[in-house]
């Protein structure tokens, strides 16, 4: 009887579920992510080709934000405020936009598929919207087009998926949903190989270029494709983060508790196609991010998706500003993101399926 | 509310047609009784919980439902390890706003129902980590504090030891007696739903079923036309009680006991 209770008392004392962190200071880890990516912003601005010191780099910042106390005779010179307006600010905002998207994209799709190994590029929009790029690029037309071309063809892709799953089923199994979405990918991808083959030979370094995945060449344009539905969604996604507990329960548990699963679930998955799109259609492929961010961020605060969606859209910002800066900086010719994020996230989700089964999620 | 809290009315259901699970059933819930459902493996209990949930059209009939449910599956696993807290104020889904979270209110109710099961102590554990009756409890208090009126069980005692079988039967009657929950549950013991439930329904196939007192209509007769075997009615008194349960009987296990079978030798 008392083995019974010290086990019984042993088990009371267990930490708590998932998380590095303990349940009550976990708040605290958002908190201290966004205080990195604000740092991370800012060191960014200060990487690259024509590299600055951090404080120029504050001082510019700071004169952008309130240039009525700029100082008389200003410490920096026109290339370096050029450098930081043009260039630099753009490609932050842009590399921090597409993080966070990509972060809240595969958070919320592996809650609602109940399957951590789901990522955006599931749902076939990534092969969509590479599709629908390389299309504009064919047909010549100028960036703008192939954001346009890009962010239907990723809208097209998910339509295809959801009308295949309703279909099938009816659209209310996970499963087929994902079976739908790797399907239409696959055949997205066949429709971007053929093209490639087909495509004049003038186009295809650009072509291959844009699918790797880049923030080279951000401008104010692209940030402002990014932002509104990257930040529209995020809002919206934010107020939703308890409901995906519930949804990660299963249908029928969800159903019971009163939630409209069907409604709830293809929100969710337009918003998460929305946010996909729009960072294929600025910047290519960047794989991986929304399958291997989620996961670091359920290990970091456990798997309640009320703290577990801030974080993991502030480290995939963090992740990826992290990595553009390393593309600038390690070797004199800019390295395409895409390939890194790739080469990167092969490994970091074959050490977290080793690290972290039975820990920060499980499947029985 | 009315005293009925579940009217099935000609209800039926086929997967495919012309082959119906079950066809023109008829019966009732009254409010704050425990009904149990029987049948054997693919007669459709889990077809006819569907539709009771709402999660499945039925072919045929009408069911009208006076309350909210809250629904314990089988075997309840989640992919991720959320925490007992977490567990049960998922229970609060229908009182927290589209667009809102749990507040503190909801907190003090999650923990409150689960200092009434008595497993407030593990509020912070990894749900995982729990036993399977444990986790029973866990999913009661999440029924409780969804202020739900009718409890969905299915198959509330199936994978558990025959202790954690006893602690969730009873909190089943304590349920129903002291908070004045309908409860609804599928079960392949005949002796549990004798035990516990008030009403009950036997599935035997096609339009045939009964339906009625569990007393009554938990007979040998019916019992041995659900489940193709001998089950006998045995009375006993314990403490001053009468009891009543119900006890199969295995054929070549009990000639084999009497000495009436010959061992066969290699």
């Amino acid at each position: 009887m008392k083995e019974n209770e010290r086990a019984s008392q042993s088990r009371v004392t267990a930490q708590a579920p998932g998380g590095l962190f303990p349940r009550k200071y976990r708040w605290a880890v958002p908190v201290f992510l966004g205080m990195g990516v604000l740092i991370a912003m800012l060191a960014s601005l200060c990487i690259g080709a024509y590299p600055m010191s951090f404080a120029q780099g504050a001082r510019i910042l700071m004169h952008l934000a309130c240039p009525f106390f700029t100082p008389v005779n200003p410490p920096w010179n026109l290339k370096e405020l050029t450098v930081v307006t043009i260039v630099r600010i753009p490609r932050v905002l842009l590399a921090t936009l597409s993080g966070m998207g990509l972060g809240m994209a595969g958070t919320a799709l592996q809650g609602l598929f109940r399957n951590p190994l789901v990522g955006p590029d599931i749902i076939g929009v990534s092969s969509g919207a590479a599709f629908g790029g390389v299309v504009g690029l064919v047909l010549g037309c100028p960036p703008v087009g192939i954001l346009f071309f890009a962010f239907c063809g990723g809208l097209l892709a998910m339509a295809c998926t959801m009308v295949l799953a309703r279909l099938a089923n009816g659209g209310n199994n996970s499963m087929i949903l994902i079976l739908a979405g790797v399907f239409i990918g696959a055949f997205f991808v066949a429709l971007l190989g053929l093209l490639e083959f087909l495509a004049p030979e003038s186009n295809i370094f650009a072509i291959v270029a844009w699918l790797l995945g880049s923030f080279v060449g951000a401008d104010w344009n692209k940030v402002l494709i990014s932002a509104i539905p990257t930040l529209g969604v995020g809002a919206v996604l934010m107020t939703l983060r308890w409901r995906l507990n519930l949804l990660s329960l299963g249908d029928l548990d969800a159903k019971s508790l009163g939630i409209n699963v069907g409604v709830l679930r293809w929100i969710i998955i337009g918003m998460a196609s929305l946010v996909v799109a729009a960072q294929v259609a600025v910047s290519g492929l960047v794989g991986w991010v929304g399958l291997v961010v989620p996961h670091c961020a359920r290990m970091l605060v456990g798997p309640d998706h009320r703290r577990l969606l801030p974080t993991a859209a502030l480290l995939g910002a963090l992740f990826i500003l992290g990595l553009d800066d390393l593309t600038r900086s390690i070797v004199r010719a800019e390295i395409p993101v895409g390939a890194l994020t790739s080469l990167l996230g092969t490994p970091l989700v074959c050490f977290l399926l080793w690290k972290t089964q039975g820990k920060g999620w499980r499947r029985e | 509310m009315n005293n009925i809290a579940l009217q099935i009315s000609n209800l039926g259901h086929a997967y495919k047609s012309d082959r119906w699970l079950f066809r023109d059933y008829n019966t009732q819930v009254k409010r704050g009784e425990v009904f149990a459902l029987l049948g054997p493996n693919g007669c459709g209990k889990t077809t006819l919980l569907k539709i009771l949930l709402g999660a499945l059209k039925p072919a045929a009939g009408t069911v009208a439902i006076d309350g909210r449910m809250a629904f314990v599956p089988q075997l309840f696993q989640v992919t991720f390890d959320y925490s007992v807290m977490d567990m049960v104020l998922m229970g609060r889904a229908r009182q927290v706003g589209l667009f809102s979270q749990p507040s503190a209110e909801d907190e003090e109710a999650a923990m409150a129902a689960l200092e009434r099961f008595g497993i407030a102590h593990f509020a912070g554990h990894p749900f995982h980590e729990l036993s399977g009756g444990e986790r029973q409890l866990v999913i009661f208090a999440r029924a409780l504090v969804s202020e739900a009126d009718i409890l969905i069980l299915d198959e509330p005692t199936s994978a558990l030891d025959l202790k954690n079988q006893i602690v969730v039967l009873d909190w089943i009657t304590r349920l129903s007696h002291q908070d004045g929950l309908t409860v609804l549950f599928t079960t392949h013991h005949p002796h549990h739903a004798l035990a516990v439930a008030d009403d009950a329904l036997l599935m035997l196939g096609g339009t045939k079923y009964a339906a009625g007192a569990a007393s009554e209509v938990l007979s040998e007769d019916n019992l041995h036309a659900l489940y193709g075997v001998d089950i006998k009615l045995l009375s006993f008194e314990h403490s001053g009680h009468s009891h009543e349960t119900l006890v199969p009987v295995l054929p070549y296990a009990s000639r084999a006991r009497n000495g009436s079978t010959a061992r066969e030798s290699r």
